[in-house]
């Protein structure tokens, strides 16, 4: 399949300069217009029905002024040169600013659009193509077991164009593939329901079915549910806690991701405020957040200010080396963006956010992480989480979790969440092992805005942690 | 609005012969001011738009998007609606809403106070409550946000079956952050205030409450595990409402996810609990006179004294439970209607929340409840969320306690209810809160 890569800009660049230059004429010290069309399809499955496939459209542009200490923000889904005139004056009134200047602008770049990351672009491939995985892992996961009583799968591509002008005479653009499967199971038992959920998210296009078997996720999935039918209890009380690999991500994410965000930071809503150089973990932990790993869920060229995506470590050997920055705190302090600058559609002002978030591998066993604990929990998959960035404690969910008896898993155990306190957890890691593994795709949401994340751990422990569940 | 309808109706009028084709047209115009030390860290004016376009034929449905009212644009997404329905599993029950015989009730939610109100005063507002909550308290020592928002919003529904609705409302809000600190300890609160119109907001109530929550925070530990009797606040009591209310729809009954199926009938919860779902009643933030498919919104009682009454029901599950829809269809514009709980609420106590407290010896008031959307499971009924909060010690609040779960099934949650406050407030959710006493959770901390 070959198609010609439309190099051509979303908007021409001579439009973007007399859009900047009006927002600018109130005397702004900034202004940025961040352009975006997107389309997804998704389709799904309950019940053994197709229920049906849906397609939507995004296309508009936002933008944002800043005069002093206050940005203004507009949006609009008209692209004509009128609609975007009335939106940047719009921006320019809410910064509120009384001044006026005549200032130009000229890009550095001619504003050509990157090719995709993606081999098979999802419009090219058929809706009938699409429905069809979602079949085979229905009959795949009902083929598991008769107690498995309900089973909904889920598809969805999108592919999102992006480009940002600033007048600072940045010109840049993105195209964003991204491809998701899902597959939820419901298992009926004597005790009531239990369910299991197995979920897939990639950068790519519709090839990564070339390497993706959707009915061992439906197996997975069908697994799940059924094993945590005999389920006991959660434990209730601290003890020590590992986490199998792939699993931790949500909890890094949690535990200190979002306080090493450097508008928490900036306004000391953050445990790690004024840490930098800090001993903040166990020497073993090394922290990388990286939107270049190709591939991941939080993956893309640019940022969504147009700064290139790029590899950051945020602690190495157990000390904290940097934040995570957007173009408003950086210029603040003076130094470079580092890439993390999101935003969740043209309507949303950009903040900072992570991408994939991932511990590196340690030099544990993974076995010998589990025989040399005595008693604990052990969690194969995590559900979401959520963060106190002022205190540090954080919540996580388990959806797959084992207990440990004298060094040995033994009875699954039922849904419920963790909670620890983040830099006394960075401490507690006391094992990491080397069998890295990227996690489930993952939707962080802050203030509002949903934007895709990736994460990723080896097997590792924390040597102690509160299981919230009701077991004396 | 008219313009809204007559948008929609111009896609309506080009069904072809044997189709059904439903229409929803969504504007919405918003203001966000954010203030920050003093001043206005940004402020925000939106103006968004979107429409949805359902095709029936032959039992398959297909649905596409646009959040745009461009109409050629529109025409394509019509179109795009119609070749969707091919890849669809054809579905006996699979058909539009049909009006019924109620007319949708008149609700006072659009108010022309708040679209004239000037941007200059709403950043005055936001700063005004930012310099409140600042100088709550000595030990405040930051507020984080110090937000005003509003929106405007117009919706319409058009469909080859009859219906023609429209619905406009206005709301707004104020939300505030605070920073506590003291002897090396911080501490985080927030505070609130909702309206449909500007006067309705109260800044010194949002400020307070934020220093409040905070302040009250300081010096937190970590309380010992063990079974407890636990008192919600109604901020936490209106986040379980509308899970519970979730696990009631009909949709999660017919596909076997509901922990409720086949219970119709029994008596679920305590006795003094009867949980009603009314979007017609104006004092609920999401207040509405029209479902998703544009029926009238009606009160449904789901429980009455504990037993288990009602399931609600959009068209479609109506059809397929030989039932009338219970105008519970709910949608954004993007998205096919699903089926839901609106507007929950339980009716209230005859007691304070202080002369609750008054009556526990050994207890906890949790304020705040975090990792909901992955400790409560609605289909198995497990639950278990972080929290934070306050133990009560011989009827009196003592010291705060934090980073701890509070754990137990929905199903024993509901039938260990053992007084319910009298004061039930709307708050910016489906759910109305109340003061809930639970006579046992686990407590998982030190």
């Amino acid at each position: 399949m070959s198609t010609q890569h439309d190099a051509r800009p979303l908007l021409d660049p001579a439009l973007l300069q007399e859009t900047i230059e009006t927002a600018l004429q109130s005397g702004a010290t900034f202004a940025e217009v961040f352009v975006e069309d997107k389309r997804s399809t998704s389709a799904v499955l309950d019940d053994s029905k197709i229920e049906e496939l849906t397609s939507g459209r995004r296309r508009g542009a936002g933008i944002r002024v800043i005069l002093g200490e206050t940005t203004g923000f507009a949006h609009t889904a008209d692209l004509s040169p009128e609609g975007l005139q009335t939106a940047a004056r719009a921006a320019a009134a809410a910064a509120q600013s009384a001044g006026n200047s005549n200032k130009s602008v000229a890009f550095a770049s001619d504003g050509s659009m990157p090719a995709p990351v993606a081999a098979v672009m999802p419009d090219q491939v058929s809706g009938s193509q699409k429905v069809a995985l979602l079949q085979k892992a229905d009959q795949a996961a009902r083929g598991f077991q008769a107690a498995i009583t309900q089973v909904s799968a889920h598809y969805a591509d999108s592919r999102r164009r992006i480009q940002i002008a600033n007048s600072e005479g940045l010109l840049a653009g993105d195209d964003q593939v991204r491809t998701l499967f899902a597959v939820s199971c419901v298992a009926q038992g004597d005790l009531g329901r239990q369910t299991g959920r197995q979920s897939m998210g990639h950068t790519v296009g519709f090839e990564i079915f070339d390497s993706v078997d959707v009915e061992s996720m439906a197996l997975q999935a069908a697994q799940r549910a059924y094993t945590k039918l005999s389920a006991v209890p959660a434990p209730s009380g601290e003890m020590p806690v590992v986490v199998g690999p792939g699993g931790g991500g949500v909890l890094f994410h949690e535990a200190c991701g979002h306080g090493l965000e450097a508008d928490i930071i900036a306004k000391s809503a953050s445990v790690f405020a004024g840490r930098r150089g800090e001993m903040v973990a166990n020497p073993m932990v090394t922290l990388v957040d990286d939107g270049t790993m190709a591939g991941e869920w939080g993956r893309y060229g640019v940022d969504d200010e147009g700064h290139l995506a790029q590899r950051n470590v945020l602690i190495e050997n157990g000390v904290l080396t940097d934040y995570m920055w957007d173009y408003l705190r950086a210029t603040k302090e003076g130094r470079p963006c580092s890439g993390n600058g999101r935003r969740e559609s043209y309507q949303h002002l950009p903040m900072v956010r992570m991408t994939n978030t991932f511990l590196e591998p340690g030099p544990d066993d993974p076995a010998e992480i589990i025989a040399s604990t005595d008693h604990g929990v052990y969690v194969a998959q995590l559900g979401g989480g959520q963060v106190n960035t002022v205190t540090g404690d954080f919540v996580f969910g388990m959806t797959e979790a084992y207990l440990i008896e004298n060094g040995e898993l033994t009875s699954p155990i039922r849904d419920g969440n963790l909670i620890g306190n983040g830099p006394q957890t960075l401490q507690d890691i006391d094992a990491i092992a080397g069998d890295f593994a990227m996690g489930s795709p993952g939707t962080c949401g802050k203030d509002g805005q949903g934007v895709p994340v990736g994460d990723g751990t080896p097997t590792l422990r924390v040597a102690r942690l509160t299981v919230g569940g009701t077991a004396a | 609005m008219s313009d809204l309808l007559s948008l929609c109706d111009r896609l309506v009028a080009q069904a072809q012969p044997g189709e059904q084709v439903e229409v929803v047209a969504v504007h919405e115009r918003e203001t966000e001011v954010r203030a920050y030390e003093g001043q206005v860290e940004s402020l925000t004016a939106a103006e968004s738009q979107g429409v949805g376009v359902r095709v029936i034929r032959d039992g398959c449905q297909g649905f596409a998007s646009a959040g745009t009212l461009d109409l050629a644009i529109l025409d394509e997404t019509l179109a795009e609606a119609r070749e969707n329905l091919a890849f669809a599993t054809p579905d006996e029950f699979c058909a539009l809403a049909t009006p019924d015989a109620l007319d949708p009730a008149v609700l006072d939610i659009y108010r022309q106070e708040l679209v004239d109100f000037p941007v200059e005063t709403k950043v005055a507002l936001a700063l005004e409550l930012e310099r409140r909550t600042r100088e709550g308290d000595p030990r405040i020592i930051g507020v984080e946000s110090a937000d005003y928002s509003d929106s405007v919003t117009q919706t319409a529904v058009a469909t080859t079956t009859g219906i023609r609705t429209t619905a406009a409302e206005t709301g707004c809000f104020l939300s505030a952050y605070s920073l506590a600190e003291e002897n090396g300890d911080t501490q985080a609160g927030f505070g609130f205030s909702v309206g449909r119109q500007p006067s309705d907001l109260e800044v010194s109530q949002a400020a307070t409450d934020a220093v409040e929550r905070s302040t009250r925070m300081l010096g937190a530990v970590k309380p010992p595990s063990g079974r407890m009797m636990v008192v919600l606040d109604p901020w936490v009591s209106a986040q379980f409402l509308g899970i519970v209310g979730g696990t009631l729809s009909g949709e999660a009954v017919q596909k076997g996810r509901s922990l409720f199926a086949e219970r119709l009938g029994d008596q679920v919860a305590a006795s003094n609990l009867t949980l009603i779902d009314d979007p017609t009643n104006p004092a609920a933030f999401t207040a509405t006179a029209t479902d998703g498919e544009g029926l009238a919104t009606r009160r449904n009682v789901l429980m009455q004294d504990g037993r288990l009454e009602k399931f609600v029901h959009n068209s479609y599950t109506a059809r397929r439970a030989g039932t009338a829809s219970t105008g519970s269809a709910v949608r954004g514009y993007a998205s096919t209607p699903g089926v839901g709980v609106q507007a929950v609420s339980v009716q209230p106590g005859q007691l304070s929340p202080d002369a609750l407290i008054a009556g526990i010896i050994d207890g906890l008031l949790v304020q705040g409840v975090s990792g909901l959307h992955s400790g409560v499971n609605p289909v198995s009924g497990d639950f278990s969320t972080g929290a934070e909060g306050l133990r009560i010690r011989n009827g009196e609040l003592a010291e705060p306690v934090r980073e701890f779960t509070i754990a137990s099934t929905l199903q024993k949650m509901l039938l260990e209810v053992t007084a319910v406050g009298d004061d039930l407030v709307w708050l910016p959710m489906k759910a109305a809160g109340v003061t809930l006493v639970i006579a046992e959770l686990t407590v998982s901390g030190a």
